[in-house]
Order: structure tokens, then C-alpha cells, then sequence
């Protein structure tokens, strides 16, 4: 199956980090399917990777500009990113604007557990990337990366609106070249991932008396 | 005006010719039930794509662009988007009334949008009780929201639940006396029937004064009812990240998400069809040319665009107005807008006594 | 002055107490002489004389200023009278002394840490302190019900009592701290009655970056770049606090073509952070349209800004003796043009939320600050002002341009949610005005005064306040004459508002604390720093 990775006017050559979305596409022809699976594969694919919505989160600087990409003048409406949720099940995406503190970290860890899979993660700002110029402080995380997968990194102090509607497209491609059905792709294989889920349900059955209730 | 009951009768007859009458019915039932469900969706899916883009012109924006011709399937996407997204089960949550919840909202909210009538002989369920079947069915939905609050172990839901509970019991009565008004100057509850008192001029015309008062306490009830903006309390984001449905994921979001909007289509809709003619065209009388032209637009051409309209309406009231207080929302309801309407209510009947409608 | 008292030359001067006088002096200071506001209360660590405090104190009727030091030598068990009965600001700002020294505050009754977690080991801004101590900790946090407080006893000691935040049968909900009405990571537990609130406690530190610890091992200019990233709405204006601090300890006069650009770019960031609050409190009311309608017209500000300084947010502009770069060629024409577009959108926001009845009857009346609670707490800015209290720095310190130019000080006498949103849309006015008489008339001049490359101040304290975009921008810089500052500490705007939280939103709703956190308008990373 041919996967189309493009992006409605842009340019194929105008992106960088081709090669490891090439990757992405030639792990994806070695493993190929029948033509069923892989058409209704390809559809729910551009059907997800048009309507990413994030999860409205952010810690400092780098929330302003997403406020603002979210506003008249960039909009990323247009791409289909349009609804923010604030509830973390809701939302397809978390884009972690902002510094991580030691103290946020846990809270941090916990949302991207909160949300539904299929789920991706954008570090944005130095602050996330690698702690930026926090990187020496006491109570700084340097790097979002060492408490959850990333997807895309989007730098910059904060990144221009433009730059992370360009870090949005990259998650874009990226989701068009995964499968969804097969979990190739995943940044994960299916047996770690079922590992992970019979570790996840084996520490509810220690914590059975363990009242989350108030800690939303 | 083209009646829809001879294609309806048609494929009846055609039906009974081929096989026993209650295998027919069945049949017709079934079909009935999914040319329902598909048009169900379909009023979803432009419902949801409208308040796109008619909040992204409110807002100097563009809104969907990307995926079709101005992003018109956009939704769609969402559509795959959702049925694809994994549905999390919560500890310590009621399992079964957390799972249950969702089709208790969507299934009041599909009730109430079978008893619309689209155009002439496009009735679904056509009782002469429409009007307390609507309403009976319409409030079911709000057991289905305080199953989701109580279910979900989360105390935000909690409170938005009750919020929910608290806002809808109470506009359901003026919503209520506000078609009650309608129903004094009918004389009848059922919805084809008062679609056809129409013919000669629309409720909101022939009722004058208390019709028009009706059609405001109507309008600002639906919209409570429907918990859209500036009554979105139950859901109000910025308090309560998403209330009611703040640890729904994936479809059953989706269910809410989607009756949210049916819902308020419905609403609209029951509007378009007691106050502004239902499929009834606009006459304005003297102009016959004018006339002939209305009568040309078929039924359910109109019924849209006066449904529509009203969506438009509330929308537009939605993206402009700062959200109410809980204490607010109660104290319009109960000091202004059931007196009101208790009051447009003899108002109307004296105007039927005396004869002084149109 | 008590005889005990010591007065200390170097830089700004201040009064040097014994701990054991300390809390008459400071009782008398604030009941006689009239000593109400609490600018500014600054943890130290003064190696071998000990762990202490800096006062900052202001007459706000007479405007005279006072600056007091307390230490205690003992440097495990550091103990100092509590001040927050005199003036309530220090009930936070104390907290935040035991969190970063581990000084121990007699009389205290909620000695927790503030920013740091409760399980912390070490007290951070301590010279000795070590930062393989506290490796990163992926459990999640506990809540603690009770609150540890030291309490005198008849024979000189202190006692450790526990005093219970929330009875076992509240219903304490959790707001943050990811959350969309906090306005970042801060985190309220909320114990409520039905829809009334009855209680709040306020958590703080989620985005915490030690920002001050940080600046200690920076050269100076270095330490510039940290400031924009405190309230990163208030940028210019913050780098402005520490530029001129660090000028004033140099002794360095800059030109005045800088204070005119230094002025102007002020009140531009302030429009913008203005606006910005506008657009957000309309959002977290529901009211969408408004929030599109605040970032359109913040967008005409960041062309300006952006031109001259090359960033959106951070602006990175002031230097020690000037500005980076001088003002681009079309700064004036499209000052002038922004003006011109303004005013007449001011009127929009006005027709669309202002006078709608809904925005008026949850904003009216809600959230009421008093005159006394609002110099108390040392809540600055627009919060204050419409309490009443005129405590515009712009007005009380003049500095740059601000006493050459004509603009009023906007106060309300209400103290509720509505004169706080009033405020703001009026002070945009203003700062138009303000820019209006600059910036046809920016001298010819320098805009980078002479510099050595490295840069060393002498021995002392010095203090520095702004106006920032939400109130009184502080910067005390104490050296010991190196190339980096011994101890930098910015005085937060949102600190103070975040503290009178819980007083006023008693007895609200749920919504209204919604309201009150919008117009209270507080930055986070400002507060944590």
C-alpha cells in the first residue's frame, strides 16, 4: 500500500526530517498486509491524522503561543486541531508548553496516563526539550523525554506560532505513516505494550483501597 | 405542497402485495428505524461542521480548511478520529451505569428527534400526544447525565451532574408552558396537526403579542435544556474541565458529543415547527406570484432552513455571552421565566376566549 | 529607632536588628509609625552571621521607606518571630523563607513548604546545599491535612503544633493543577458546601525553577535573561526592574533616549499583557468571541514589539546601560498608527462585555477586596488600585520617563471582580497616552551606554521596583562584590494576589473563584519563579 504522507499545500521537500518519516514508510512495506486491511487502515489514518485534538496544557511562556495559534491570526482550527479539551480522555495529543518541574513531573506522567491511546506527545520550548537555560536548577526536569515519549520536538524560546503549526503537520505525517491496525509503527511493540498494560493491571490490584476520587 | 404520505403509502402497498401485513410492518419498521438513525448522523455531522464554522466566522477565524472543499469533511475525520480511540474504564467507577449512560442520552435524544415532522407525510411518530411524548422523551435524557456524574467516581462529574439535574428540571417546565401557550391556541397535540393550523400564517403571526413572548421563553429555555451556552454550567469548561463527561473517552464521548448537538437541533427544530410553520411555506397574503413562488420550495426544504435559522440563532448567542452562575440560571428560571410564562399562558387563553388571534 | 539597631551603609542602607528585638521593633513600626505595607520579605543566608530576613517596609500614607535584616547564627535550627499577624503578605512570603532556608517562623500557624514538595530534603537556596540530594521523584505527591506550626512556650522555646486544614467530613475538591482557570500550574484545594466555597488552599511550585538559585552562579548579564521568563507578559517591564537595579548599584546614568524607549516599551508590553488579560478572563466567563477579539488586537502590539526586538514574548531588549538594539525606523509611524486603531477598539470590548448584563451581574459584587487587606497583603497593581489603594510604583517612585509625563492613576473604591476588570481596560488608556507624549519626542542619543565588559558591583543591597504589568516588579540584589550577585531576589506581583485568594473568595461560588482568579490576573511562573 502506498501511504500518502503529504500535506495539503506544503511541500514534500520543504519539511525536514524526511529520512525518518522514509523509515516510517519502509518498516511499513516490509510488513505489508492484504489490501483490505491496509485500505481501511489508510482511511482511519487520514481520519486521525486530521483531527488531532490537544489536551489544553501548559505550564509557562511556551502556553501564551499556543493560545495564540489557537487565535484569529494562526488558527490551527484550519488543520482540524480545533477542539482543546480540558479533560485528558478527551484529547489526542498533549502539547507540553512549558517547563517541567520535579514537582510537576508526577502530575505530568499521570495526565499522559489519564489519556486514551492512540495518544501523542509534542515537546515544545527548550524547557521541554532539554530544560533550557533552567537546565542547571535544582527543581528542573531537563527534558520532558526522560518522563514520557515524544513525538515531536518543536524548540525555540518560545517557538514562533509558525514553528509549532509546523511541529502540528510533522505529528500529522507521522500519524499517516503509522498502522493503526497491526500497531506497527507504534514507537512500541505490541508485546511490550501488553506487558506494560499487565503491569498497569497488576498495581490496581495492590491499590485497591487507594482513593484517586479527588485527584483529577 | 408535495405530500410525502404517497410514496410512503406506495411502498406500503407494494410491501402487503408481497408478503403477510405484519411481516410488512416489520419490515417497514426496520427500515424506518435505520433511514432514522442514518438521518440522525447526518443532522450530527452538519450540525457539528455549522458550529465550526459559524463560531470560526463569529471569531475572525477561518475554521476547518484542510480536509474537503472548505473543510467540509472535516468531521468525518473526527468521526474515524473517535470510533477509533480507545474507551478507558475507570477504578472504583459503577461499571454498568457508567457504560449505560451515554445510550440513555442518545437514546432519549433519537426518541425525541423521530417525533419532528420533516414535511408532509414525513412523520415518524405522529401521536395525538406529540407534544407530552416530546417531552417525556426529551427528559429521560437527563437520567442518562446524572448516571455519567454519579458513575464516574470523579467529583467534578459529580458536580456537573447536579448542575445538569438542578438546570434541566427546571427549564423543562418553561419550556413546557411556552409550547403549552401554543398548544391553548391549537387546540391540538399533535405535531402534523399543528403544522397544518399553520397553513394561513405562522403561530408566531396568528398568537401575536403572547406568541411572540412564548417563542423568547421557548428560545432561552432550549437552549438551558440543551446546556449550550450561556447555560453551559454542567459542562462549563473552565470550571469543571468537561463535567458530566469529563472521564468519558473515545465513542462514548463521542455519544454525548453528538447528542449535545442533536439535541439542540431538536430543540430548534420543535421551534421551526410550532412558532414558524414547521414545512408550511411563508405566504404573505395579497401577493399571489409570491405565494406560488414559497409554495414551489418543497416541505422539508423549508423545515431545514427554519430549523436551521434557529441553530444560527443559538449559536450566535452561544459564542457572545459570558457563562451564567449556577444561582443565576435558577433565579432566572423561577423569578422570571416560569412567572412569565404562567402569565403569557392566561394571556393566550384570553386571547383565544375573546377570539382576538388572527 | 531601638537602640539595638544597627545601620548599615553599604548600598540602599538598611537597618540591621538582633532577632531577640526584632518583633517589637517590627510591632511598633507597623502599630505607631504607621508602617502598612510589606513590600518585600527576602530569605538569606548570610554564611557565618547566620540565616535571615530583609524587610522592605512602606508608609503608604507619607510614603517614607524602611529597610530591616534580622539573622539568627544558629544555622540548624534558625528561628524568627513571625511578622504575619502585622502585616498578612508575610503569611505566604514566610513560607516561602522556610521552604528555600528552613528558617523556622515562631507563631506561624502553617509552616508547610510552598513551592517545594513536602518530602523535599534540604533547604535549596542555602549556600551548602546539594543538588544530588533530591534526584527526580516520579511518585505522586500525598496531600497533608495538617499544618505544622512553632509556637512559643512561657520559657523562650518553641513548640511544634499541628493545626488540621480540613475536618475529616469536607468535601475538598481539586482545582489544578492542570486545569483551564488556573492560568497555568497552580493548585487550589477547594472545600465546599454544595456550590460555596468555604475554604481555599493554595498550592504553589509546579513550576518552580529556582530561578533565584539559579542567578547566583550567572554574571550579571547574565541573570538577564531569566527576567523575562518570571512574567513572561510583563517582560520588558521586569528587565527593565533589574536593569536599572543593577545601573543604580553601578552608578550608571543611562541616556535619556534609553529612558524614553525603556518608557515607551513599558507601556506597550503593558497594553499587551492588558489585553491578554481581557482575552482570558472573557474565556474562563464563556464568553468566547471576547478572547479572539483580545488576541487580534494583542497580535498589532507583538508587530510592534517584534520589529524593534526580534521576539514575540520574550523580548530579551534591555541591557545594563541601555537597550539591545536601537528602535527600528517604523517604530514611531506604526506606535502612532497602533493608537489610532486602538482607542476606537477599546469601545468594542465595552459594547460586547462590559456592559453585558450577564458579565455584570457575576462580576459585580463578587470577590470584594478591601483597602486594608489589599495594602496588607501587599496585593499591587490593578488588584489594589481598584481597592482603592493608589499604589502605582509609576506614581509613588517615579522612575524613567514616568515623572514627565501626564497620566492618572486609575483606582476604584469597590475592590470587587468589576472594578478589577475596569481598571485594566481603563490603565490601557492611559499607557496609550502615555506612549502618545513620548513618542514623537525621543531624543537623539545614545541607546547603549559604555560598558565594561565585565561587569562588578561593589558591597551592599540595593532595591529596585517597577510597575510590572500586575503590579509592584521588585529586585533585591545584595553583593559581595564579584562578578555574579551573592543573592538576587525578585519581588513577585502575583505572590500577594494568589495569597488574599482564600480571603476573599469565602462564601463565593465555585464560578466566582473563577471570576476572582481571572481578574486577580496572576501570572504563575511569575509567582514561583
Amino acid at each position: 500500500m502506498k501511504r500518502n504522507v503529504n500535506i495539503k499545500s506544503m511541500k514534500y521537500e520543504d519539511f525536514n526530517d524526511n529520512e525518518y518519516i522514509e523509515q516510517m514508510l519502509k518498516e511499513l512495506r516490509d510488513n505489508g498486509t492484504n489490501v483490505i486491511v491496509g485500505c481501511l487502515d489508510n482511511v482511519i489514518e487520514w481520519g486521525r491524522s486530521n483531527s488531532l485534538w490537544p489536551l489544553t496544557f501548559a505550564t509557562s511562556c511556551c502556553g501564551i503561543e499556543f493560545m495564540a495559534i489557537g487565535a484569529a491570526r494562526y488558527d490551527f482550527a484550519r488543520f482540524g486541531f480545533e477542539v482543546a479539551r480540558s479533560s485528558p480522555r478527551q484529547a489526542d495529543f498533549i502539547m507540553v508548553a512549558g517547563t517541567i518541574t520535579h514537582k510537576m513531573a508526577p502530575v505530568l506522567r499521570r495526565l499522559y496516563d489519564q489519556m486514551a491511546d492512540p495518544k501523542y506527545v509534542i515537546a515544545t520550548g527548550g524547557c521541554a526539550i532539554s530544560g533550557g537555560p533552567f537546565k542547571n536548577s535544582y527543581h528542573v526536569v531537563d527534558g520532558v523525554d526522560k518522563i514520557i515519549p515524544v513525538d515531536v520536538y518543536i524548540p525555540g524560546c518560545p517557538p514562533r506560532p509558525e514553528a509549532m503549526l509546523y511541529g502540528l503537520m510533522q505529528l500529522q505525517r507521522k500519524v499517516k505513516a503509522q498502522r493503526f491496525l497491526g500497531g506497527l509503527n507504534k514507537g512500541i511493540s505490541e508485546k511490550e505494550y501488553e506487558k506494560l498494560m499487565r503491569e498497569d493491571t497488576n498495581k490496581v490490584e495492590d491499590y485497591k483501597e487507594y482513593d484517586e476520587s479527588g485527584l483529577a | 405542497m408535495f405530500d410525502f404520505g404517497i410514496i410512503t403509502g406506495w411502498i406500503h402497498t407494494q410491501l402487503t402485495s408481497l408478503m403477510p401485513e405484519g411481516l410488512a410492518i416489520f419490515l417497514e419498521c426496520v427500515l424506518i428505524g435505520i433511514c432514522l438513525l442514518l438521518l440522525y448522523v447526518v443532522i450530527a455531522i452538519i450540525m457539528i461542521y455549522m458550529e465550526r464554522k459559524v463560531c470560526a466566522a463569529f471569531q475572525c477565524r477561518l475554521g476547518p480548511t484542510r480536509v474537503g472543499p472548505w473543510g467540509s469533511i472535516q468531521v468525518i475525520c473526527d468521526v474515524f478520529k473517535m470510533l477509533t480511540k480507545e474507551i478507558i474504564s475507570i477504578r472504583h467507577s459503577d461499571r454498568f451505569l457508567y457504560n449505560l449512560a451515554p445510550y440513555i442520552v442518545i437514546l432519549a435524544s433519537v426518541m425525541a428527534f423521530a417525533c419532528l415532522p420533516i414535511s408532509r407525510g414525513l412523520e415518524i411518530l405522529d401521536f395525538n400526544v406529540g407534544v407530552l411524548f416530546l417531552m417525556a422523551a426529551s427528559s429521560i435524557g437527563i437520567v442518562g447525565i446524572l448516571l455519567a456524574g454519579w458513575s464516574s467516581n470523579s467529583k467534578y462529574s459529580l458536580i456537573g451532574a447536579m448542575r445538569s439535574g438542578a438546570q434541566m428540571i427546571s427549564y423543562e417546565l418553561s419550556v413546557g408552558l411556552s409550547i403549552l401557550t401554543i398548544v391553548v391556541l391549537t387546540d391540538t397535540m399533535q405535531f402534523s396537526e399543528i403544522v397544518m393550523r399553520q397553513a394561513d400564517g405562522w403561530f408566531i403571526f396568528k398568537g401575536h403579542i403572547p406568541a411572540v413572548i412564548a417563542f423568547i421563553i421557548y428560545l432561552i429555555a432550549g437552549n438551558a435544556e440543551v446546556n449550550r451556552g450561556p447555560f453551559d454550567l454542567p459542562e462549563a469548561e473552565s470550571e469543571l474541565t468537561a463535567g458530566y463527561h469529563t472521564e468519558y473517552s473515545g465513542m462514548h464521548f463521542g455519544l454525548f458529543y453528538v447528542a449535545e448537538f442533536v439535541n439542540l437541533f431538536i430543540i430548534s427544530g420543535i421551534a421551526a415547527t410550532i412558532f414558524l410553520g414547521g414545512w408550511m411555506p411563508l405566504h404573505i397574503p395579497g401577493l399571489d406570484g409570491f405565494n406560488a413562488v414559497m409554495d414551489a420550495i418543497p416541505g422539508f426544504i423549508w423545515f431545514f432552513a427554519k430549523a436551521f435559522f434557529v441553530v444560527w440563532l443559538l449559536m450566535w448567542i452561544k459564542w457572545t455571552f459570558p457563562r451564567l452562575r449556577i444561582d443565576q440560571i435558577l433565579t432566572l428560571e423561577w423569578k422570571y421565566l416560569v412567572p412569565i410564562g404562567l402569565l403569557n399562558l392566561l394571556l393566550m387563553v384570553i386571547v383565544v376566549v375573546f377570539n382576538l388571534h388572527f | 529607632m531601638e537602640a539595638a539597631a544597627v545601620w548599615s551603609d553599604a548600598g540602599d542602607g538598611m537597618f540591621k536588628v538582633p532577632a531577640g528585638a526584632f518583633r517589637a521593633l517590627a510591632e511598633r513600626l507597623r502599630k505607631e509609625e504607621g508602617f502598612d505595607f510589606l513590600r518585600s520579605l527576602t530569605g538569606m543566608d548570610w554564611g557565618e552571621e547566620g540565616l535571615g530576613c530583609v524587610y522592605h517596609l512602606e508608609n503608604t500614607s507619607t510614603g517614607e521607606n524602611i529597610v530591616l535584616a534580622t539573622a539568627d547564627p544558629d544555622r540548624d535550627n534558625a528561628a524568627l518571630p513571625s511578622v504575619h499577624d502585622l502585616w498578612k503578605g508575610a503569611l505566604i512570603n514566610e513560607r516561602e523563607a522556610y521552604d528555600f532556608f528552613g528558617i523556622k517562623f515562631i507563631g506561624h500557624p502553617d509552616l508547610r513548604r510552598f513551592f517545594l514538595r513536602d518530602d523535599w530534603k534540604g533547604y535549596p537556596l542555602r549556600k551548602d546545599y546539594d543538588m544530588s540530594l533530591n534526584p527526580l521523584n516520579m511518585e505522586n505527591e500525598g496531600n497533608e491535612d495538617e499544618a505544622p506550626g512553632y509556637e512559643m512556650t512561657p520559657d523562650g522555646g518553641y513548640i511544634l503544633k499541628r493545626h488540621p486544614l480540613f475536618e475529616e467530613e469536607e468535601y475538598v475538591i481539586n482545582i489544578g493543577p492542570q486545569h483551564p482557570a488556573t492560568h497555568g500550574v497552580l493548585r487550589f484545594r477547594v472545600s465546599l458546601e454544595g456550590e460555596t466555597i468555604k475554604k481555599i488552599d493554595v498550592h504553589s511550585g509546579y513550576i518552580h525553577r529556582g530561578i533565584e538559585k539559579l542567578c547566583e552562579s550567572m554574571t550579571y548579564p547574565q541573570t538577564l535573561g531569566f527576567t523575562d521568563r518570571l512574567d513572561y507578559l510583563g517582560a520588558m517591564q521586569n528587565r527593565h526592574a533589574l536593569c536599572a537595579c543593577i545601573e543604580k548599584a553601578m552608578g550608571l546614568e543611562v541616556s535619556e533616549r534609553i529612558q524614553y524607549i525603556r518608557t515607551i516599551m513599558d507601556e506597550l508590553q503593558r497594553i499587551d499583557s492588558h489585553l491578554l488579560f481581557i482575552a482570558c478572563l472573557c474565556q474562563d466567563m464563556g464568553a468566547l468571541e471576547v478572547f479572539f477579539l483580545g488576541f487580534r488586537d494583542r497580535e498589532k502590539v507583538l508587530d510592534i514589539l517584534e520589529q524593534t526586538t526580534g521576539g514575540r514574548l520574550i523580548q530579551t531588549y534591555n541591557t545594563i546601560g541601555g537597550v539591545q538594539a536601537d528602535i527600528h525606523p517604523d517604530f514611531v509611524r506604526k506606535t502612532k498608527e497602533f493608537i489610532k486603531y486602538m482607542r476606537p477598539k477599546l469601545r468594542e470590548y465595552h459594547d460586547i462585555f462590559t456592559g453585558n448584563v450577564i458579565a455584570r451581574n457575576r462580576l459585580i459584587g463578587t470577590g470584594v477586596l478591601s483597602r486594608e487587606d489589599a495594602i496588607s497583603f501587599g496585593a499591587t497593581g490593578g488588584t489594589g488600585r481598584a481597592s482603592g489603594w493608589a499604589c502605582d510604583v509609576r506614581k509613588r517612585h517615579p522612575y524613567a520617563m514616568y515623572g514627565k509625563v501626564d497620566f492618572q492613576e486609575i483606582t476604584f473604591t469597590e475592590g470587587d471582580c468589576f472594578a478589577r476588570y475596569m481598571v485594566r481596560v481603563k490603565e490601557i488608556e492611559q499607557s496609550l497616552n502615555i506612549i502618545e507624549q513620548l513618542v514623537d519626542n525621543i531624543p537623539e542619543g545614545e541607546w547603549q551606554m559604555k560598558v565594561k565588559p565585565v561587569i562588578k558591583l561593589p558591597e551592599g543591597a540595593w532595591y529596585t521596583a517597577v510597575e510590572g504589568s500586575r503590579g509592584e516588579f521588585g529586585v533585591y540584589l545584595e553583593s559581595r562584590g564579584d562578578k555574579s550577585p551573592y543573592r538576587l531576589k525578585f519581588r513577585s506581583t502575583g505572590l500577594p494576589l494568589v495569597s488574599c485568594i482564600d480571603t476573599i473568595s469565602r462564601n463565593a461560588k465555585i464560578a466566582d473563584l473563577i471570576a476572582i482568579g481571572g481578574t486577580l490576573d496572576y501570572v504563575v511562573p511569575d509567582i514561583d519563579r
